[in-house]
């Protein structure tokens, strides 16, 4: 049992060393990481069918007791997230593969990836601030290094901005640890979660917005989301692929988490987290509408969509939080696959700008499908898992009686779908080009495209998937939501 | 005592944000460093007035410093370590291929400049 808790974030740590020890050999390291990402996969299928069944578990690293060891912990949220985080690390590590480029040009890569997928899944895992504040700086460190890994202007550009945000944000974080421990004199959630509530009302919204600052700038929401649309799209597809589905839903839970254990219901900061909601929706959406490369259209919808999970967070309802549960699910599936996709549209047309794109349709009809799918299920059109997630936020927050917001979620999906028709009909449709693109890039081997149109086409089918099996998806996400509104369950497992 | 290092920790900060806010990234670096000292003298002080040194045979254990949020200072020391010579070597590229470390503007903040200054002109050609 402990076993399960500690693999995901040991076997990718010792398979990076293997990794780096056989660098010369690009097929061994390949071989490492699949192996590792499929074995952690596993033990994550494991954790959370016993989590579900049994309800949240936890060990003492090095058998110290709760409040000052370490504290590794999974209740069903945790173990959902630690799943799809592992689905989508896999399914990008197979696209990496296949893609010509970082992967193959660096020794670096897979080492490096396999300890960003240590630092998620840390992140997932751990039960006192300060270790969750570790893995953060884990899988930045690893994150920094992915981005700028091409060391090119551009990137070298977009890293500085990236790793200058992320640094400050990580100097506040620890700046809160320092305040929550002077004020209650422990970091551990599950101890912190009684002690917060002894203190006085002023401290106690003070630290909370704090966190929310430290995790909204992860999260990129509003109006802290500036670094996010510079940043992302210059990186190599798979990394921003894996960036753009997982970062900063990783920053989203933080938030959700921090929210729900350690802040009792009366200083929630629920107003404040409305409204920052509808503005991320908003000023993402709209950001989202003026650009005209997909990639950068792409990643100003992570931030839009940010805004419906913290729209779910904010309701602090059983119905508020299952919908953001839900919400991060199916847009962490979705969104990798667009992104996968984009990637897909640059090596056939060899650019991502939509006014140099026309035809695709004609060309690749395959590809064009790939695209439709995730798409239209990211705009919430009924069919796909969007329409399943933005139901459930939109009858939870009828539910609160809060139907500003409500309104403004579902304006912002109607310019969502506008913004997803532009890259259809500028990329896809319109005359078959005549001259510039090549029949196929004669670089990449036909192995090399079945990776990453199989890859893609694995995360558009897992993403119909989500929509299929959305009614006892919804459920586990209300058995999640449940432990988030009754913390108790949690803070016996981890105290004892 | 604890006075004089939460003044410190002041002094620090207001020096790294300055230095944060300007455009040479090796400027930036030391700003970020000075910030990281100023929260590190803040999380030793979180575990309240110092005492005498934890884990010493003999000694009455009510007069011990907190050791735990020394531990925590040691891990925050060792990653901004980490982090500030990541920043160098990024740095010394950005060096490399551009003869500066200055933090350029955003490529979408540059494009709307260039549309800003087009747009006037061409009225006044009109």
């Amino acid at each position: 049992m402990s076993a399960l808790l500690a693999l995901p974030i040991l076997l990718p740590l010792a398979a990076a060393a293997l990794a780096i020890s056989v660098g010369r050999w690009r097929n061994a390291q390949r071989v490492v990481s699949v192996v590792t990402l499929v074995m952690t996969t596993i033990t994550s299928v494991l954790l959370l069918v016993e989590v579900d069944r049994g309800g949240a578990t936890s060990v003492q690293v090095g058998a110290w007791r709760a409040p000052l060891g370490i504290t590794l912990v999974a209740d069903r949220l945790a173990a959902i997230m630690l799943l799809v985080a592992m689905l989508m690390l896999l399914a990008v590590l197979v696209f990496a593969i296949g893609q010509p480029g970082a992967e193959d040009r660096h020794v670096g890569f897979h080492p490096v990836y396999l300890i960003l997928a240590a630092g998620i899944a840390g992140a997932f895992l751990t039960g006192d601030l300060f270790n969750l504040f570790v893995s953060f700086e884990v899988l930045l460190m690893a994150s920094f290094v992915l981005i700028t890994l091409g060391g090119r202007r551009d990137q070298v550009r977009a890293g500085m901005t990236y790793v200058v945000i992320s640094v400050l944000a990580s100097t506040l974080f620890l700046l809160a640890l320092a305040y929550v421990y002077a004020a209650t004199g422990t970091v551990n959630m599950a101890d912190l979660s009684s002690k917060v509530g002894e203190l006085p009302a002023g401290v106690r919204s003070g630290l909370a917005v704090l966190l929310i600052v430290v995790f909204g700038i992860k999260a990129a929401i509003f109006p802290l989301f500036s670094w996010l649309p510079d940043s992302y799209p210059t990186a190599p597809t798979a990394v921003t692929a894996v960036f753009a589905g997982l970062l900063t839903k990783v920053g989203v839970y933080a938030m959700i988490r921090s929210q729900t254990l350690l802040f009792p219901p009366d200083t929630q900061p629920g107003e404040l987290l409305l409204v920052v909601a509808g503005l991320t929706m908003v000023v993402g959406v709209f950001g989202a509408v003026t650009q005209n490369d997909v990639k950068r259209i792409l990643s100003f919808h992570i931030v839009s969509q940010i805004g419906y999970m913290v729209m779910g967070l904010a309701l602090f309802t059983l119905a508020g939080l299952a919908g953001a549960v839900f919400y991060v699910i199916h847009h962490i599936v979705v969104k990798t696959a667009l992104f996968l996709v984009a990637g897909l549209i640059e090596v056939r047309a060899g650019t991502g700008q939509l006014a140099r794109l026309s035809g695709l349709a004609r060309l690749e009809p395959l590809l064009a499908v790939l695209f439709l799918v995730p798409a239209l299920s990211l705009a919430g059109i009924p069919p796909f898992s969007g329409f399943v997630a933005k139901l459930a936020l939109v009858e939870a927050g009828l539910g609160a009686e809060r139907y500003v917001v409500v309104a403004v979620s579902l304006a912002v999906s109607l310019l969502t779908l506008f913004s997803m028709t532009k890259i259809w009909s500028n990329a896809f449709w319109g005359a078959r080009p005549e001259e510039d693109l090549p029949v196929a890039s004669p670089q990449i081997g036909a192995g090399r495209h079945a990776l990453m149109a199989g890859s893609t086409g694995a995360l558009v089918v897992l993403s119909i998937g989500v929509a299929l099996f959305a009614g006892s998806l919804y459920e586990l996400s209300e058995r999640a939501a449940a432990d988030l509104i009754d913390p108790s369950a949690y803070v016996e497992e981890v105290l004892g | 005592m604890t006075t004089l290092l939460v003044l410190a920790a002041g002094v620090l900060f207001a020096c790294g944000t300055y230095l944060v806010l300007d455009r040479q990234l090796s400027r930036v670096l030391i700003g970020i460093g000075l910030m990281g000292h100023g929260v590190i003298v803040i999380l030793v002080l979180s575990g309240g007035d110092g005492g005498r040194p934890a884990f010493v045979e003999g000694e009455d254990v009510g007069g011990f410093a907190d050791p735990l949020p020394q531990a925590f200072a040691l891990t925050a020391i060792v990653i901004t370590f980490g982090v500030i010579a990541f920043l160098l070597a990024l740095a010394y590229r950005s060096w490399r291929v551009t003869d500066d470390d200055e933090v350029e503007d955003d490529v979408e903040d540059r494009r709307i400049v260039r549309e800003a200054h087009r747009q006037p002109t061409k009225g006044s050609e009109r």
